[in-house]
């Protein structure tokens, strides 16, 4: 079985954003760039497959502009055979994305397709659900455990009430959770190695699909700020507060 | 204008996230109507009917609805979005698992956890961990959007909604539910709590957090989690508060051993009022909350639950 990864690079997490002063976005300039986070877990999951004999091949896709070769290089480097570029300059939004993918499954053929469940940048939380419906595939959202039993795949996913599992057949559109595994880190060797692995190009228009967005970015703002507020001395104190100043406990 | 909203319940009841969307659908304008799907509905759709601003409820009570599947779900929704301009949900799981997969259907966008409608077709939504709000305006003739509870105040009820049977049955051959596993307890939603009480890493363990359990029995709080807590497996995945996790704004936040990384305050940082008990002093909670006390948290913890 053939697993597909989409990957996309997104601003390190732990980078606090600035926004422009002229408000027409945040400000990229000289940030530090990384993997999402979630598509760390979804490589690792494919590959992780892969070593357990469930997967014969892990391909890494991403859609964006030439210098998110760089997150394939390191899905590469993290196991993951080779590598899909659709490149883009524009913006693109999740619905966009999506149907880049949905025509990579069709290519590709692949038994399972495992994204992040939630980009850290936009945190849309969208992609995986979008391709699901275009390629007509069951989904299961927020994995934090996936097991491949023959033609079908069981997948515990993370709900607000605890834990659900479904059964879905194959192929199916899976997205990660936090706790579905913890990533490795890529080794010099593999990294290495990563540089020869192959890494195919492809526009939009190769694949025949139109990836126009759909929304305009009007403003972006920072969010009102918290003001500091004071160090209490005791819990006697604080107890004195909330009830005297706050007014939040009786 | 008109907006359909699918209704978020569980165990047999309407969920308040509900009240909360039908807020937003009534800041958009247009007529409102809501979708109950699920089997054995019946009560829940009679509670959405009460809705102030609701005009009329359509219920989906089939067998093929039960659990919520997204496959079927997307389906039903797909069938009954032409007769409407927006679609809206709870940005809740079920709400983040279904609505994507109608919009891709629909072949429109999705704006995900709007917090404000500017105007029909213009929304303010948090990005990067809700450290900038963007501002969007969709050109879909379709809008379909998840709102996040937190930014509208719920409807009151005294709404009389008609109640209409939808016939329309998905099939679906790819997804079964096996199980679910949902956690027992007495205390309010986390997502509904007026007080929430948290714990991080610095609980040291699964059975520390009695003593925030004590404290949340006083104040009839909700009691949640860092997601550091969760991953040491201190408790379960449904408490966990942030950007990945619940968000929330309650009345009171009480923050004890988190140390406030923005993936935490994106959780929690609209609460009204923020105490963070850290021994840390550094630690960079501090800078949002309100009140906090520097100490070591077992030393904290059962004295203010004594003297609350
Ligand atoms: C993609 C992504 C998404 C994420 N989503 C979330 C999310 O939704 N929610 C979330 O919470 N995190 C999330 N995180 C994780 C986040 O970055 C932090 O790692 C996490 O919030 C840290 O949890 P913590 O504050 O409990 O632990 P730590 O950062 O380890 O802090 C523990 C604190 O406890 C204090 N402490 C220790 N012992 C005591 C004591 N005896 N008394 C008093 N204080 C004590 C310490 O001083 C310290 O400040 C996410 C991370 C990523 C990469
Ligand atoms: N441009 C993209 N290229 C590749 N994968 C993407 C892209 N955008 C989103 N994804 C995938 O979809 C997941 C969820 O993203 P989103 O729905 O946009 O929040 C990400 O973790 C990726 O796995």
């Amino acid at each position: 079985m053939k697993i597909l990864v989409a990957v996309k690079r997104v601003i390190d997490y732990n980078v606090k954003i600035r926004v422009k002063p002229d408000h027409s976005d945040v400000d990229l300039t000289n940030v530090k760039m990384a993997m999402n986070p979630f598509c760390e877990i979804a490589v690792e999951e494919a590959v992780r497959l892969k070593e357990k004999g469930v997967a014969t091949e892990v391909v890494a896709v991403t859609v964006g502009p030439k210098a998110a070769q760089e997150q394939l290089r390191t899905a590469l480097a993290l196991g993951a055979d080779r590598a899909i570029h659709v490149e883009s300059d524009e913006r693109v939004e999740s619905l966009g994305a999506a149907k880049a993918l949905a025509k990579l499954v069709e290519e590709e053929q692949p038994g399972l397709v495992i994204l992040g469940k939630q980009a850290i940048d936009t945190d849309n939380n969208q992609t995986g659900q979008m391709l699901a419906a275009l390629t007509g595939l069951p989904q299961g959202t927020f994995a934090s455990e996936v097991a491949v039993d023959g033609d079908k795949v069981q997948v515990t996913r993370e709900i607000d009430g605890g834990l659900q599992t479904v059964e879905l057949s194959l192929p199916a559109i899976v997205t990660t959770d936090l706790r579905l595994n913890e990533p490795r880190y890529a080794k010099l060797p593999d990294i290495m190695k990563a540089k020869k692995k192959p890494l195919d190009v492809k526009s939009p228009a190769d694949l025949g699909v139109e990836m126009a967005t759909r929304t305009k970015l009007l403003k972006v703002e920072p969010p009102a700020e918290r003001q500091g507020g004071i160090k209490v001395g005791s819990v006697d104190e604080l107890v004195d507060k909330l009830k005297n100043e706050a007014k939040v406990i009786s | 204008m008109s907006i359909l909203i699918l209704t978020e319940h569980h165990d047999g009841a309407l969920a308040g996230a509900t009240a909360h969307v039908v807020a937003a659908a009534k800041a958009i304008g247009g007529d409102i109507d809501v979708l109950v799907a699920g089997e054995g509905v019946a009560a829940i759709a009679e509670a959405a009917a009460k809705l102030d601003g609701v005009s009329k409820v359509r219920v989906a009570d089939n067998a093929a609805y039960a659990h919520q599947l997204a496959e079927p779900m997307s389906a039903l929704i797909n069938e009954l979005a032409g007769d409407y301009s927006h679609v809206l949900a709870a940005a809740s799981t079920t709400g983040k698992n279904v609505l994507p997969r109608v919009a891709a259907l629909k072949d429109v966008a999705q704006i995900s956890e709007i917090i404000a409608v500017e105007s029909p077709d213009t929304f303010k939504r948090p990005i990067y961990a809700g450290n900038a709000i963007a501002t969007v305006q969709s050109e879909d003739a379709l809008k379909v959007i998840t709102v996040r509870t937190t930014g509208f105040d719920a409807v009151s009820e005294g709404g009389s909604a008609g109640v209409e049977a939808v016939d329309f049955v998905a099939d679906n051959s790819q997804s079964t539910f096996i199980k679910e596993e949902l956690a027992q307890s007495d205390r309010p939603e986390l997502g509904a709590a007026k007080v929430v009480i948290s714990g991080g890493r610095g609980m040291g363990n699964g059975d520390n957090f009695k003593l925030l359990e004590g404290i949340a029995d006083k104040l009839g709080a909700a009691v949640g989690a860092s997601r550091a807590a969760v991953d040491a497996g201190f408790v379960p995945n449904d408490m966990q508060v942030g950007q990945t996790g619940k968000i929330v704004a309650p009345e009171l936040y009480i923050a004890v051993g988190i140390s406030g990384a923005i993936q935490h305050l994106a959780g929690m940082k609209d609460s009204k009022v923020i105490v963070a008990i850290n021994k840390d002093e550094e630690a960079p909670i501090f800078q949002v909350a309100d009140y906090g006390l520097v100490a070591d948290l077992f030393d904290a913890l059962p004295e203010l639950e004594q003297k609350l």
